[in-house]
């Protein structure tokens, strides 16, 4: 069964989560949210989910600021943040860049600290995207000892690769290729170096059980939450789309 | 800290009667778009003219913002981001930051909550963890980093008091006493604790005092801090009430189609916001 590229991305964060008890999302993350719910599909309801802006029946009941102060309580295992620009030492820069504004730096400059695990997401993969080093630090990847930290960076999933991050190196591994991409290709687009094995191997789709279950009860739950986003993929993919 | 009223809250006729107590050069605090926004008082800001203002984004800011920048309501924002989330760019407010037009504060979500909630406690400041070697702490004038005077070799970052001038949003309920219910956006009612002023537009209008109800109560903004309230039915379109109406998005995708271009949302302030809309 072939799948949509989202439905690559979000099979691949699944196995990013792994085993945890509770992932947050935040602003316009529908493929991590996907992948969240897919694992709830999996196993039984598990793991918890708080999406930041679940339009009916919010997690969250003293407002926004709830999720920053549960992550500061350390009850928020997995976050995802993305960026304008992201640099080889995990940085992320979401203000601005080449003369060009972006949206914000969100809540990513607390989050990135306080989050057990964080995904780092972004699905176009260029140079203009991946670079040396990000022009303005929304989020840093790591910080000196005496700063009090409790999480940070664990993996970089883009549109063609995914990337662990080693914590210990502070550098990235490119730990497999997407379909439609070569080793190649991911050296040509990134602009900062990382470490590779000899041969790297191609990114799993998800299964055909996978499959059925994104297109069926997720794609449900993504489309109350992100209507535009669940037309532009399922409403692609003829007869498989939302009920 | 000066010290912040308690109100007796007043009853207005409307949106624009709302706008009207809204000073130029005010700072006002706004909650993001998935929070009820007095989008009808913020049509009528424009229509009225309003100049100089400063929006503070508790902690994001979205329609509103654009709509205000793009009409030349706005000299500076302060935000941890400015989106309209799927619908996709804030146009507007990227081309005033790109250009210079307007004066923008990056900030991060927490540290705007925890600057408000300095203010509720009537403390000059709060610490708060995270955040240290992001280029905000350098370029935000309000922010200082300290050692923590508990131990040593542990440094924490502060956030200094905010005290918006006004408080605007919009809410679900008013009572006869001049309390709002606003549920479980807790922001709104830090936004509330914190400001000078409070305006508060309202779908509908409760009988007696939501504070006898014990299943109300908690999801009510107190009288004490609201100055002054208006009905204004469906005043969040297009962004929606939670449980009430859902968020426009087809329009949402209008407004950003249109907004693309100055001459496009000029269009659209024509159509949708000088003059009065019914929603």
């Amino acid at each position: 069964m072939s799948c949509a590229k989202e439905e690559l991305l979000a099979g691949c964060i699944a196995r990013l989560i792994g085993d945890a008890r509770h992932v947050a999302v935040g602003a316009a993350s529908p493929i991590p949210a996907m992948a969240v719910f897919l694992l709830r599909e999996m196993n039984r309801g598990r793991p918890r989910v708080s999406l930041l802006q679940k339009r009916s029946g919010n997690p969250f009941t003293e407002g926004s600021r709830e999720l920053f102060d549960q992550a500061g309580q350390g009850r928020i295992d997995v976050f995802f943040l993305g960026g304008a620009q992201i640099d080889g030492e995990a940085n992320i820069n979401l203000v601005r860049a080449e003369g060009k504004r972006f949206p914000g730096s969100f809540g990513s400059a607390y989050m990135y600290f306080a989050a057990k695990k964080t995904i780092l997401f972004r699905e176009e993969h260029s140079l203009r995207v991946l670079v040396k080093k990000v022009e303005f630090v929304s989020a840093p990847g790591w910080s000196p000892p005496e700063v009090e930290r409790h999480g940070g960076p664990v993996a970089l999933l883009t549109g063609k690769a995914l990337f662990l991050w080693q914590k210990e190196r502070r550098r990235f591994q490119l730990q497999s290729v997407h379909p439609g991409s070569s080793a190649e290709d991911v050296r040509a687009n990134t602009g900062f170096s990382y470490d590779a094995p000899a041969l790297v191997p191609r990114t799993p789709e998800p299964t055909a059980d996978e499959l059925v279950l994104l297109r069926g009860s997720v794609a449900r739950v993504i489309g109350e939450n992100y209507p535009e986003f669940a037309r532009r993929v399922w409403g692609a993919l003829a007869g498989v789309g939302p009920a | 800290m000066s010290a912040l009223p308690a109100n007796e809250t007043r009853f207005l006729a409307g949106a624009d009667a709302l706008a009207r107590e809204i000073p130029d050069g005010a700072c006002i605090g706004l909650p993001p778009d998935y929070s009820p926004v007095a989008m009808a008082v913020v049509r009528a800001l424009v229509r009225r003219g309003a100049k100089d203002l400063k929006l503070l984004g508790v902690p994001v800011l979205g329609l509103c913002a654009d709509i205000l920048i793009g009409a030349g309501c706005v000299r500076e924002v302060e935000t941890s981001a400015v989106t309209l989330g799927e619908a996709g760019l804030a146009q507007r407010f990227t081309a005033a930051a790109e250009s210079g037009a307007v004066k923008i504060i990056d900030a991060t979500c927490p540290m705007i909550h925890t600057g408000l909630q300095a203010t509720e406690k009537g403390v000059p400041f709060l610490p708060l963890r995270g955040v240290l070697g992001s280029d905000l702490v350098k370029n935000h004038p309000d922010w200082k980093t300290i050692d923590n005077p508990y131990t040593t070799g542990d440094p924490i970052l502060l956030a200094k008091a905010i005290v918006p001038d006004v408080a605007l949003f919009h809410a679900r309920w008013a009572d006869e006493a001049g309390n709002v219910w606003v549920g479980r956006r807790g922001e709104l009612a830090t936004i509330a604790h914190a400001s000078q002023a409070c305006y508060v537009s309202f779908e509908e209008l409760k009988r007696g005092d939501m504070l006898e109800d014990e299943l109300l109560a908690p999801g009510c903004i107190s009288s004490v801090y609201v100055t002054a309230v208006a009905p204004a039915p469906r005043g969040a379109w297009p962004l929606g009430v939670p449980g009430a109406y859902g968020i426009d998005d087809a329009h949402l995708q209008l407004y950003a189609r249109l907004a693309k271009t100055a001459a496009g949302f000029q269009q659209y302030l024509d159509e949708f916001v000088l003059q009065p809309v019914s929603a």
